[in-house]
């Protein structure tokens, strides 16, 4: 059956392990996966990066990360120019941004006229202006799989209100916007706004439409169609980075009316899984468990490739499509791929246009060299596989609980503890062992690529490395040795036992990859005479512990929101505590030096400068001192793309960057045909097996049948021969 | 017949609230509903205030068995266990903690779950029993022999090994099938070709085994020698009378299983990119998905029970001894 089922194949298709059409192959679209299926779609709640990389090619906030320039620098994305900024006093009165009574900032938008929703169904009126699918029938709704099932689309003009909803939906609890406690600190009015539609939604069925139109947030104002006005309590310069995410993104108020009818909730058709906006994709077909299909916006407003941007490491060719209209893809067809292996190999094939790089395939695709940088190896560079690679704004750490007894502590015989371990683990050897060399040892919080990381000499740690021969060197074991017998535990050993000191490692290690970091992980403190004992548990008792203060030292990470210092060194600042927060803060470390908090609160609503970084500078010394953390590493990202795929750059910031992807579909169909030639021989050579093994039994049968019973009958078997 | 089965429903019930009530106990003995909420909210900036209100949103903001604020048997119905129970026994299956309609997602991920067992169990019960008789009527010879040691081996390879296997032998190095995807009606055929080949194959072993011994009981018996003396050739013995007469001990094993065939297979939908309800479970168990949890817990459970009253029912289309009353 299965070599009939392989022939009938054979006589349909050219490539017969072609998992799409020819037709699609050749058409401009590009073929990628997902490895999880994105939770939430809808821009109120969408936090995840694999959410954030559908919903930012259809949702446009009102900026954006340009594609190439770095750093990371903000331009306008639906605006006429970036937003300006006024600064008023409690009485309105406009006043210097360095004025003592400064009440706070107003923040005005002015929107590029002409810009369009895409095509969708809510917005289809009649010639009298009435909705024609609201409300939908029911026996209508139960027939649909999507909205585009319905035959009637229309689009309107894009409007600062539609701004605005978005920020009302925000501040409605039961959406459950995981920012809204955040904007209830700046947005001014959001706060009182928030309870008083969140108790009135309370008393509405779940899932009824809740018409905020006619509610009014203070700082929120919609001056005109196409200006909008945001008043922030204070001076708060990083707000400009949230209006380049998605959950200012823009939201029709027709749209969630529409999407409100019980028939689409039944359905799953909703703002989670077709959200609508003004991107250059919409999505034509989500089936989160199978395939996620975004095409090309026919009403996108005009956008180009940049023509300008390259930082000097970047390639000439990113400017290949410089100054073309965006986006350069028809199509984008996410694929879901669970396991790595059918992934890696379907990307081999050509079925994939890109892929990243999983510890299984690390070899066979990237070659480390003995001065550790990383290269293709032969068999991908002959099928002209190309490699991108950057590090990450990511930091990971190995957290010590300042609260605790033994770790914590700002004595200095506390600081030189954990400056001594600081140096004993050694995250180079761990970037080399367990990530096959993509990362760079952490300096300390901030990443590169952020304001306030320095490269070279002046970025040296010197309570851990040593700057020797223009490279980063770690300090000897020995110094790490001399640390611990000057914080009062000679060899390791703890005078109060006279045993070597003891110290527990709370982890989530509970797969078989995890045996080795553990022992890894012991072993690093082996090389002091401490100690470390492992407290394995699952993930919920874990951030339980941790946000308890009950952990003592743990490996934690943190990725970047927005290119801001503040956004990493907030991880440090005291009232960020975890135990001092009930367990809501995010500086888990439970961290908290008067000084470091007071530079950090002159420094966090500073305009990059000069004397923004001085501090910084002086704040990373007294952490580094402190050694709060053990700083670990930045992840480095490596992707591989096919010679079909061009304009790929890594801009972890910039999440709506497929529209300025592009492929050249010839060229892919005719790499495909040629890796993926099918082998015959095998299947003449197995229908030849089966042919005689066939006359071999039949010629078996008939001779054990036409054998003669004999008298003395066997008792084995039941048959006599 | 008919009282039979209504009786069988009726003893049902308090399973499916034993199945139901063990569910909820070990759930909640592992998550605690803000761990749930943490985990459908996402790690970073949770507040406390977002974990009470998605609480009491989704109602997990009661306690589990026995609320002692409220009076009289409210104490009893004004509980999590209660108010999310009962739906289940009208096959309410309500939404997800993620806020997807639950029928609606199994309704849509059982069809392709479906294209992959049905095959598989068909063709494989085929060409197991086949096998089989086969092997039975050339037995005590040298290909019997070499047909067990083959069964052992197959057997005690693992499975994952066939699936990639599979994949690099039939995908990568003959370029035969795809190695993964699906779509849905007809053009799903080229993408489970491989699927159901490796699912049938790997069950071959313990299948073949299995139907082998049940036939060699059968052989001896009396009707077998009478059929033999009335001229018959040995492929009409035991394919027309050996097979039926074993029948019905491959039925008590085969029956129970077909209604479980739509809950799919975890493993081989997740290499072959088959958008199942293999997977549905694990992913809510690793999301913390608890709604999702108690209704594919609930919905397996009837399966079961269903499979076993067709064991039942079967036994009397196979063998007319056999009355249920």
């Amino acid at each position: 059956m299965f070599m009939l089922s392989v022939g009938l194949m054979a006589g349909c298709a050219d490539q017969w392990n072609q998992p799409y059409t020819d037709e699609a192959v050749g058409s401009n679209t590009l073929f990628t996966a997902f490895s999880a299926p994105p939770k939430h779609l809808d821009p109120v709640r969408a936090y995840s990066s694999n959410e954030w990389q559908i919903i930012s090619q259809i949702l446009e906030p009102p900026l954006q990360y340009h594609y190439l320039k770095r750093p990371f620098t903000l331009e306008p994305l639906t605006l006429t120019e970036m937003p300006s900024v006024r600064y008023f006093n409690a009485e309105g009165e406009a006043v210097a941004q360095t004025a003592e009574d400064l009440a706070y900032s107003q923040f005005t938008l002015n929107l590029k006229p002409g810009i369009q929703f895409q095509p969708h169904p809510a917005f289809a009126r009649d010639a009298d202006g009435a909705f024609i699918y609201f409300p939908l029938a029911e026996r209508q709704a139960a027939q649909l799989r999507s909205p585009f099932d319905l035959p009637e689309l229309a689009t309107r003009e894009l409007t600062a209100a539609d701004y605005a909803y978005a920020v009302k939906r925000m501040a409605l609890r039961q959406n459950h916007s995981p920012v809204l406690d955040t904007m209830m600190n700046y947005i001014v009015g959001l706060r009182e706004f928030s309870e008083q539609v969140s108790a009135e939604r309370a008393d509405q069925p779940r899932e009824a439409f809740f018409d905020l139109r006619p509610y009014q947030i203070d700082g929120v104002e919609v001056v005109n169609d196409h200006q909008l006005r945001i008043r922030i309590e204070g001076v708060y310069p990083q707000f400009m980075y949230w209006l380049a995410m998605n959950f200012f993104a823009p939201v029709p108020w027709e749209v969630e009316q529409f999407y409100a009818q019980p028939g689409l909730v039944a359905r799953n058709i909703n703002f989670n899984t077709f959200p609508v906006g003004t991107g250059p994709f919409y999505l034509a077909e989500n089936n989160p468990n199978l395939r996620m299909r975004l095409v090309r916006n026919p009403v996108f407003h005009e956008q180009f490739y940049p023509e300008s941007g390259l930082a000097y490491n970047m390639p000439d060719t990113l400017l290949r499509d410089a100054g073309k209209r965006l986006p350069l893809l028809d199509e984008v067809v996410y694929t879901l791929e669970k396991e790595s292996v059918p992934y890696w190999n379907k990307f081999l094939q050509g079925y994939y246009d890109a892929s990243g790089v999983s510890s299984d395939s690390f070899d066979q695709a990237v070659q480390v060299s003995v001065s550790g940088e990383l290269d293709l190896t032969g068999e991908m560079a002959e099928k002209g596989i190309q490699m991108r690679s950057g590090i990450e704004p990511t930091v990971f750490y190995l957290a010590f609980n300042m609260l605790d007894e033994l770790v914590g502590g700002y004595s200095e015989s506390q600081q030189k503890l954990r400056q001594a371990i600081s140096i004993a683990v050694n995250y180079e050897e761990f970037i080399s062992i367990f990530m096959n060399e993509r990362g760079m040892a952490a300096q300390g919080p901030i990443p590169p690529g952020i304001f306030g990381h320095l490269e070279g000499e002046e970025g040296v740690n010197l309570y851990v490395h040593d700057w020797v021969n223009g490279e980063y060197q770690r300090k000897s074991i020995d110094t790490a040795r001399a640390l611990l017998a000057q914080a009062g535990y000679p060899n390791g050993l703890n005078p109060a036992t006279g045993r070597p000191l003891q110290l527990h490692y709370d982890a989530v290690a509970t797969g078989p990859d995890d045996r080795a970091r553990m022992d890894w992980m012991r072993k690093q403190f082996e090389e002091l005479g401490i100690e470390l004992v492992i407290r394995s548990t699952d993930y919920n008792r874990f951030q339980d512990k941790v946000r308890k203060g009950d952990a003592q030292i743990f490996f934690w990470g943190w990725g970047a929101d927005y290119p801001d210092p503040e956004n990493f060194l907030f991880l440090l600042y005291g009232p960020n505590g975890s135990v001092a927060t009930g367990g809501s803060g995010i500086n888990s470390a439970n961290y908290a030096n008067p000084e470091f908090d007071r530079l950090f609160e002159q420094m966090r609503n500073m305009e990059n400068s000069p004397e923004r970084l001085a501090i910084i500078q002086e704040m990373l010394e007294i952490v580094r001192q402190d050694a709060a953390w053990v700083f670990g590493m930045h992840p480095r990202s490596l992707a591989l793309y096919h010679s079909w795929y061009h304009n790929v750059w890594p801009n972890r910031l910039a999440n709506n960057s497929v529209k300025y992807l592009s492929v050249d579909p010839e060229l892919r169909l005719q790499k495909q045909a040629e890796w993926n030639r099918p082998v015959v021989w095998p299947l003449w050579l197995t229908a030849l097996l089966i042919l005689v093994l066939s006359i071999w039994a039949v010629s078996a049968y008939r001779a054990r049948q036409q054998q003669r019973i004999q008298p003395q009958s066997s008792n084995t078997g039941g048959r006599n021969a | 017949m008919m009282a039979y089965i209504v009786r069988r429903l009726i003893y049902a019930i308090p399973i499916l609230i034993g199945v139901n009530f063990i569910t909820f106990v070990l759930f909640f003995m592992v998550n605690t509903p803000d761990d749930m909420a943490r985990a459908q909210l996402g790690a970073k900036q949770t507040t406390p205030e977002l974990i009470a209100s998605w609480k009491a949103e989704r109602g997990y903001d009661k306690p589990l068995f026995f609320n002692a604020e409220q009076p009289g048997l409210v104490k009893l119905s004004d509980t999590l266990f209660v108010e999310q129970s009962l739906k289940l026994f009208v096959f309410d299956f309500g939404k997800s903690d993620a806020g997807r309609d639950i029928a609606s997602d199994i309704q849509e991920r059982m069809w392709p779950s479906l294209a992959i067992a049905l095959p598989t169990f068909a063709i494989g019960l085929i060409t197991t029993i086949t096998l089989a008789l086969l092997i039975v009527l050339f037995r005590a010879t040298v290909l019997d022999t070499t047909a067990m040691v083959i069964a052992v081996m197959i057997m005690s390879i693992s499975g994952l090994f066939y699936i990639i296997a599979g994949q690099v032998l039939f995908s990568k190095i003959l370029h035969w099938v795809p190695i993964s995807g699906y779509e849905p009606g007809w053009a799903s055929v080229k993408f489970l070709i491989l699927p159901v080949l490796i699912g049938v194959f790997a069950g071959l072993g313990a299948g073949t085994r299995w139907y082998r011994s049940i036939f060699l009981e059968e052989i001896n018996r009396d009707y077998v020698r009478t059929a033999r003396a009335k001229g018959l050739s040995e492929i009409s013995v035991l394919f027309k009378h050996v097979l039926r007469n074993g029948m019905l001990p491959i039925l008590t094993g085969v029956v129970v299983v077909i209604p479980s065939l739509f809950m799919g297979s975890l493993i081989m939908e997740s290499f072959f990119g088959i958008p199942g309800l293999g997977s549905y479970t694990i992913d809510a168990i690793n999301a913390q998905d608890f709604a999702i949890v108690k209704a594919m817990v609930f919905f397996g459970a009837v399966l079961y029970i269903i499979g076993l009253i067709l064991t039942d029912i079967s036994y009397t289309i196979f063998d007319p001894r056999v009355r249920l009353s």
